[in-house]
């Protein structure tokens, strides 16, 4: 069963200088029990993806298309706030990047953990023992007597482990985890990704997982998208994606990671270029302009290209853009 | 340490106060020390390179060297001039020399300042202002490479990596001979973060500079730093060049750090270091090595007796039992 299916998604932004188009025509899907990573840089439409699924995208945005079917049956775009605030924190939870700003400073760890279970029947005592389970299985030692602290008490890697635990209290079916690894240092992020890993396959989720960290990607997610100025040009499987990349793009992108370079080089590879812009979209291949594959074919929209089974590349030159980044 | 170092840095200990009388009286310390007896030095034209994680000191020791932060005890020697006991009104030339750019691109210039009062500022400050500011403007914007017009615009009109690069041309202004750069890629896209390295490095060449360079990303040490330290709890546990510490981290907390960076292949079989527990407080250093409490490698002399300082090959470290290394170090005792 695919948890969420998403078609066709557009999402316009309402600017004094007219509509911006943030996602155009986004099509993805997160089957069950499995890790999808999307990755993009900033601008790409991330975090607007994201809000458009959880139903809070900003007042002036609005779906001009598509739908997203969550678990086969409801359509997040058209779901009324009462039902959609039943699938959050129940059925659809978040990580954010910012662990400090997830918690409430004022109020107890323990409190915000019996807070978040207010749909539930059990009393106050198994609420809190649920609680220091699930801090158990993200490795808060002493979680008992931690219940009674204070975000402030507890370091970043920490508090990051705390939201992870209150969002997958409700063993919810699909986490969204956004940049949960970000504002961590490279120790903790390796800590996180392995915890991640192992809850999710305890509790049997979905986890769509945003990052522009490469290698994190690579590391925790089964499938995965790669999103350029609000649309897909990739998708695929990690392993595909990475070792068979065929949209300029991605090979690009792939090719400025340092991570990749085992020596010292004379010049870092980059994308020149900046990205297009979002009220006035170029007609066609939206990475066009910063191409030098480019041609007169770019300036009509590119198909979605199967290289493989699964593995999609939206460009007009899949067979030729093999030759990017191969010297880097 | 050689003579002709642009800077050097001996013994540098910075405190800070902690708690109140309160806590002072129950006994609990006063201060804490965020950096604890560092030493290094930054040849001409050199970048050194300082790494870490976040509360290991390494934005401190940057505002040490700088005067930003009164250092308490050791020697910061610039261009042969002591800078300790400087007084306030004398730091001003002497940070005409050596320039800071801070962390947050955007986040460091001011966003009621177009980029031309920003880049005329420093002139200004300086009482330059008698150069023809708006050619000092637009060579510096042609340096880093921004087209003209951007003189006009504001910082919230401005990516990521032109608010960096007006950071950049900020901080060359006046023709240093040392820029301290606080984790200058932090934040910016994989390739954003090329153009920003790639023009460090340029300019390095071209002017002659020196670089310190503080960022938590590895990557980033390897592309652009001669020499790097490792620092943990306010002290250098592994310094040296940096090549031979990627190829053969000593320290296990160098290697652990060099081991936790997820790289960018699916197929990758990691072998890790994992490093459990989470870090000291500076309240209450461990006893012995201070890295004991989460050494893979721990063993008993570890938790009791200090290690020394030792060369190994051309790092020096601070460790009983050092990695890849076939030379057993008398200290190691029986095992």
């Amino acid at each position: 069963m695919t948890v969420l299916d998403i078609r066709d998604l557009s999402v316009d932004f309402a600017t004094e200088s007219g509509a911006l188009q943030a996602l155009r025509k986004v099509s993805m899907s997160v089957p069950e029990n499995r890790i999808v990573g999307v990755v993009g840089e900033s601008g790409c439409g991330k975090s607007t993806l994201i809000n458009a699924i959880l139903g809070l995208l900003a007042d002036n945005g609005e779906v001009t298309s598509g739908e997203i079917l969550f678990e086969g049956t409801h359509d997040l775009t058209t779901l009324a706030g009462t039902a959609m605030r039943d699938l959050r924190g129940q059925k659809i939870a978040t990580v954010f990047q910012d662990p400090m700003g997830a918690l409430n400073p004022v109020l107890s760890v323990g409190r915000q953990m019996r807070d978040i279970q207010y749909r539930s029947n059990l009393s106050r005592r198994e609420k809190d023992a649920r609680s220091i389970e699930m801090l158990r299985k993200v490795r808060i030692p002493d979680a008992e007597q931690r219940l009674v602290q204070f975000p402030h008490e507890f370091s970043g890697g920490m508090k990051q482990r705390i939201a992870i635990a209150m969002a997958l209290m409700m063993e919810p079916s699909l986490l969204i985890a956004d940049e949960p690894t970000t504002a961590l240092d490279a120790t903790l992020e390796v800590t996180i990704i392995e915890l991640l890993k192992e809850l999710q396959q305890q509790i049997g989720c979905s986890v769509l997982f945003i990052s522009h960290h490469l290698g994190v990607i690579a590391e925790l997610c089964d499938e995965m998208i790669v999103m350029y100025a609000g649309e897909v040009v990739e998708s695929g499987t990690t392993r595909d994606v990475f070792h068979n990349a065929r949209h300029p793009y991605t090979r690009k992108l792939l090719a400025c990671d340092p991570a990749r370079l085992t020596h010292r080089a004379r010049r870092l590879p980059t994308i020149p270029g900046t990205l297009p812009d979002l009220r006035n979209r170029p007609e066609g291949c939206v990475f066009q302009a910063r191409c030098e594959l480019a041609d007169a074919t770019c300036s009509r929209m590119p198909p979605d290209e199967e290289i493989a089974p699964g593995h999609l590349a939206r460009c007009w030159h899949t067979e030729a853009s093999v030759m990017i980044g191969a010297g880097a | 340490m050689s003579d002709d170092a642009l800077l050097s840095v001996a013994d540098l200990h910075v405190h800070f106060r902690v708690g109140g009388l309160m806590s002072t009286l129950a006994g609990q310390p006063s201060h804490i020390e965020a950096v604890a007896g560092v030493s290094f030095a930054i040849e001409r034209g050199r970048t050194f390179a300082l790494v870490g994680e976040s509360g290991s000191g390494k934005t401190t020791l940057a505002r040490a060297v700088n005067g930003l932060q009164p250092a308490s005890a050791g020697s910061i020697r610039f261009e042969g001039r002591e800078l300790i006991g400087v007084p306030k009104d004398e730091w001003k030339p002497i940070r005409r020399r050596m320039s800071m750019m801070f962390q947050d691109p955007v986040g460091s210039l001011s966003p009621r300042l177009s980029v031309r009062s920003l880049l005329a500022e420093p002139f200004v400050i300086h009482g330059l202002s008698r150069r023809d500011l708006n050619a000092e403007v637009m060579r510096l914007l042609a340096l880093v490479g921004l087209p003209s017009e951007f003189a006009d615009r504001y910082p919230h009109q401005l990516s990521g990596g032109q608010a960096r690069r007006v950071g950049v041309a900020r901080a060359v202004a006046l023709d240093p001979v040392l820029i301290i750069a606080d984790e200058p890629t932090a934040g910016l896209d994989v390739s954003v973060q090329g153009e920003v390295l790639n023009l460090l490095n340029d300019l390095r060449d071209r002017m002659g500079l020196s670089m310190l360079i503080i960022t938590h990303n590895l990557h980033v040490v390897r592309q652009i730093a001669d020499r790097m330290a490792v620092m943990y709890l306010g002290r250098f546990v592994e310094e040296g060049e940096t090549e031979p510490i990627f190829t053969k981290p000593h320290h296990p907390y160098t290697a652990a750090l060099l081991s936790a960076n997820p790289e960018p292949d699916p197929d990758k079989v990691h072998n890790r270091i994992a490093l459990p527990a989470e870090v000291p407080s500076l309240l209450d250093r461990p006893s012995g090595c201070e890295f004991h409490t989460r050494c893979p490698f721990a063993r008993d002399i570890c938790a009791t007796v200090v290690p020394p300082s030792t060369m190994v090959g051309a790092s020096r470290i601070t460790c009983h039992f050092p990695l890849n290394t076939e030379l057993r170090l008398a200290t190691s005792e029986s095992i």
